[in-house]
């Protein structure tokens, strides 16, 4: 029983997505209609999805915080909507231009991930969280800031209405293809190279484990699912508006990441799923002034969580009440090691404890308060 | 040239300033092929910063260091470590969050036996199943020779200290290195671990034809496994030579006790 | 000539204002060692707090009751957000900021609603100056930030507890050891900051600012930005940095072709000196112990 669970859980997110898709792509393909804001709902959700894991990629996996995942999807909505504007005449608004954009949107995207993941190879951190946040912000600006005929301006950039009753699918199995490359990624002697990175980087870089190439990879790789979604996004709206990617929807997804327990991707799409469900159903039924209750609700899940998970004090406590622990009460079977398989150990703790001289790079540490005078001579 | 050749390790005029600061200078090493050999000295002497300069976290400001007669001062750690030098850390540094043999298969990860490219692992290409199996075979038989294959799949952090230093032990062998260094292996440990810890240490010489050069504190410890040793004193060599011989002279005895 | 006078003291206002912050964010990541993303929001507290308390009493005593409200939030959010993952992994501290700052910007929202508040602190007016117009508030902010810039040094050069600052940012550990209750040195420290956002918020609404819940997002995000290139830890860095990033802002401002993309070039400058000199200007190097 438990050997088959094993065996199943590495593929459950698969089938059930799967089933989901099918079930309704079937619905929708068989004429019955789905109403249109349900058919939206599930667009944003595949959306959502696709942002959450692949920001779990450098969060969970690398270790490191992304304030700028927003951007990415900023690149990709914006240069896969050009480019399905561009196709438009040629192939008109069909499967391949959609293919087509998204595979460019995600290219560019990725780019850009490479060119934020050559800071993440000096700053770790603060320094580097404050790099992707202000790298989010100039994109954001330079796109508002474009001429009309080239992407809106402003105004923002109209994109081809792709066909409603498809979109979502479409959407899914994009859902799918991110999540066989990213868990792929992850459970293979290169996600191993990452996580590696993350528990001690002096170690894994001693062991012979290229820095360099992993943070660079897991950063685009992030990147590439961003722009993905942003083109998805592009394709699910009438317009793409720059204003739309700003630091706040960057954070949005970092609550999807922690509040799925950071490195757990199966609990990043539950949460990506519930936080974008809330989203879209909460403003119709709190109305007028309970509306702002939900930014300050996020605000509360994102610190009482990380309280939780991570205060030194509350160790012995989270030992005897974590969720593993009350499955296995519930089942009324003992613990036993030779139960695990050898690729289920932990894999979804970021290390609750790096020491004080670990958190910044080898160059940047903060200075001593008070002393004005830079040190002559202290460059190697 | 030829004399460089059977050196394993040989670094010439090794030093490095920090601000004005010499930690170590002039230091001349030369380690034969399957020597255990030792470098000890009080603290602040230069030992780890020595390891740091072999293994590239830090620059020499001046030297040269050859591995097998090939320059390589001045490359990056991880080039260092594919060219062949292995290293465990004073303050154990392992993979807290991964399991036991993972840690290891982290070490093999640059095997060329074991090569497979991200795209065969992203899109599950059967040279991906190949490797992580062959891996997964050679981390369990490196286990089991520092006892551990029963833990393999426990979290790192959740090993007895002694345990964590054999896999540390075990992750750095796993890079196939040609130099093995320890930084104080065994810091901490009781008399019987240490006892244990010379049995491995002799294993390792002798099964895997292996060179090492190893920092320790405990003297009873150095003179019954090293070979030869290199007595450090501010940044400075004071005495090299045979073991027993090195740790009589009057001088390597005045800069441990003073005087 | 006027130009130049007129943007030379422009920028010498806006720069102590971000010097103010950054003085914040450099103290907190000097001896907390974490950045406090939730200081720019400390500022919206402020300048909601003077916004409150003017139409009670006169503005001296609004002011100063601005400055202990902002005080006590940063004391209770250190307390209750930050103090408990003291130990924990830089990540949780940096996502509870985050999440402490996004917390301050909703609950401003739902107490004062999103639309932006006038307040009316003094007027200050303006004078002729060598043919230029100069609007006083300027000199006023300039003023407010010299004087409490060499308060604060003096404070950390002369004083027991100032000692004790530098003690604990240079080795917290051994400054425990030697019996310094490092706690207490935090909770000053982030008290500090905070009364310093306080007077910061002021120079916002003596120069007509508007008050809306995202009054202190960006400027918080740039102070940093100046608090970065003069040298993290550093406080004449951040005063420093806070000049340089007020000349920037200013004369950018006036260059119609690039006045838009300001934002993203003061951005685009704490990017490259973060990775070419992540220290600032002067910042000391340290090196990672292995």
């Amino acid at each position: 029983m438990i050997k088959f669970y094993n065996k199943v859980k590495n593929y459950i997110n698969y089938t059930v997505i799967g089933v989901f898709t099918l079930v309704f792509a079937i619905i929708s393909l068989s004429g019955a209609r789905i109403d249109s804001s349900s058919l939206y709902l599930f667009e944003k959700v595949s959306i959502s999805i696709i942002l959450a894991v692949s920001l779990s990629v450098v969060v969970g996996f690398l270790g490191e915080l992304s304030l700028g995942h927003a951007g990415f999807m900023c690149v990709g909505a914006y240069f896969g909507g050009k480019f399905s504007v561009i196709l438009e005449p040629v192939l008109g608004i069909s499967v391949p231009n959609l293919l087509l954009s998204i595979l460019v949107g995600g290219f560019v995207a990725a780019i850009c991930g490479v060119i934020i993941g050559i800071p993440a190879l000096r700053l770790r951190g603060d320094y580097l969280a404050i790099v992707t946040l202000a790298f989010g912000e100039i994109v954001r600006s330079i796109f508002v800031n474009t001429s009309p005929e080239s992407f809106g301006g402003t105004l923002g950039l109209a994109t081809p209405r792709f066909k409603k009753e498809y979109l979502f699918i479409f959407g899914f199995l994009m859902v799918l293809a991110a999540l066989f490359v990213i868990q792929n990624f992850i459970r293979s002697k290169h996600g191993r190279a990452v996580t590696a990175i993350r528990d001690n980087e002096i170690a894994a870089r001693a062991t012979g484990i290229n820095i360099t190439k992993y943070k660079l990879l897991a950063f685009t790789i992030s990147a590439f699912f961003a722009g993905v979604a942003g083109v998805l996004y592009s394709f699910s709206n009438t317009k793409v508006q720059g204003a739309n990617f700003d630091y706040n929807y960057s954070i949005e997804i970092l609550v999807m990441v922690v509040l799925g327990g950071m490195g757990n991707i199966n609990g990043a799409i539950v949460s990506a799923t519930l936080i974008t469900f809330l989203n879209t159903k909460l403003p119709t039924i709190l109305t007028g002034d309970f509306a702002v209750l939900q930014d300050l609700i996020y605000a509360l899940i994102l610190i009482v969580i990380v309280i939780y998970n991570n205060a030194p004090a509350l160790k012995s406590f989270r030992a005897r009440f974590n969720i593993g622990v009350l499955i296995r009460k519930i089942f009324r079977h003992k613990h036993n090691p030779a139960n695990i398989r050898d690729d289920s150990a932990n894999w979804d703790e970021i290390p609750t404890k790096i020491e004080m001289n670990e958190i910044l790079s080898v160059d940047v540490k903060p200075q001593n308060l008070g002393s004005d005078k830079p040190s002559k001579g202290g460059k190697q | 040239m030829s004399n460089v050749i059977e050196n394993v390790l040989e670094t010439q005029n090794l030093g490095i300033s920090f601000g004005g600061l010499k930690a170590a200078q002039d230091v001349n090493l030369k380690i034969k092929k399957n020597q255990i050999y030792g470098l000890i000295g009080p603290n602040g002497a230069g030992k780890t910063t020595i390891f740091n300069m072999l293994t590239g976290v830090y620059k020499p400001t001046t030297g040269k260091i050859f591995l097998d007669g090939e320059e390589i001062t001045g490359l990056s750690q991880e080039k260092i470590n594919h060219k062949g030098i292995a290293r465990t850390f004073q303050n154990i540094r392992l993979f807290n969050n991964m399991s036991v043999v993972r840690n290891v298969m982290v070490g093999l990860h640059y095997r060329p036996e074991f090569k497979c490219s991200v795209w065969e692992s992203m899109f599950r290409l059967p040279g991906h199943f190949k490797s992580e199996k062959a891996m997964r075979e050679r981390a369990k038989e490196l286990l089991r020779i520092f006892d551990l294959e029963t833990e393999r799949n426990s979290l790192a952090c959740n090993l007895p200290y002694g345990k964590q230093r054999k896999l540390e032990i075990a992750r750095a062998l796993a890079t196939n290195p040609k130099l093995l260094l320890l930084d104080e292996p065994a810091a901490g440990m009781n008399p019987h671990e240490t006892e244990d810890l010379v049995n491995t240490i002799h294993y390792i010489r002798d099964n895997f034809d292996m060179t090492i050069l190893l920092i320790e504190h405990d003297m009873k410890f150095v003179a019954s496994l090293c070979d030869e040793v290199t007595v450090l004193n501010f940044g400075t060599v004071l005495v090299q030579g045979e073991t027993r011989m090195a740790l009589r002279d009057p001088e390597v005895v005045r800069a441990y006790i003073g005087g | 000539m006027e130009l130049f006078l007129s943007v030379l003291i422009n920028s010498l206002s806006l720069g102590g204002r971000y010097a103010m912050i950054a003085l914040g964010y450099t103290m907190v990541y000097g001896i907390a060692k974490m950045l406090n993303f939730a200081h720019g929001d400390i500022i919206m507290v402020g300048a909601y707090a003077i916004y409150v308390f003017i139409a009670f009493t006169n503005p001296i005593l609004a002011i100063i009751l601005s400055v202990i409200t902002c005080l006590l939030f940063g004391v209770v959010i250190e307390r209750i957000a930050y103090r408990p993952l003291r130990g924990a992994s830089p990540l949780a501290v940096l996502i509870t900021a985050i999440g402490v700052s996004y917390l301050l910007q909703s609950i401003a929202l739902i107490v004062f609603k999103s639309d932006s508040k006038m307040v009316d602190v003094f007027d200050f007016g303006v004078m002729k100056f060598l043919g230029v117009t100069v609007e006083l508030h300027t000199i006023v902010t300039l003023v407010i930030a010299i004087v409490v810039m060499t308060a604060l040094t003096l404070f950390v050069k002369t004083t027991r507890t100032g000692r004790a600052m530098i003690a604990v940012s240079e080795d917290r550990g051994a400054a425990q050891l030697m019996g310094i209750n490092v706690n207490k040195i935090i909770t000053i420290t982030f008290a500090i900051g905070s009364s310093l956002a306080a007077l910061a918020s002021l120079s916002f609404l003596l120069s007509s600012n508007p008050v809306s819940p995202t009054l202190g997002a960006m400027p918080g995000i740039k102070a940093f930005t100046a608090a970065v290139i003069g040298g993290i830890g550093s406080i004449p860095g951040a005063m420093l940095g806070g000049l340089l990033l007020g000349f920037v802002e200013c004369i950018a401002t006036k260059i119609t072709v690039i006045a838009p993309y300001t934002d993203a070039i003061e951005f685009a400058i704490l990017i490259i000196i973060l990775l070419v000199r992540p220290t600032g200007f002067l910042g000391k190097k340290r090196r990672e112990k292995v």
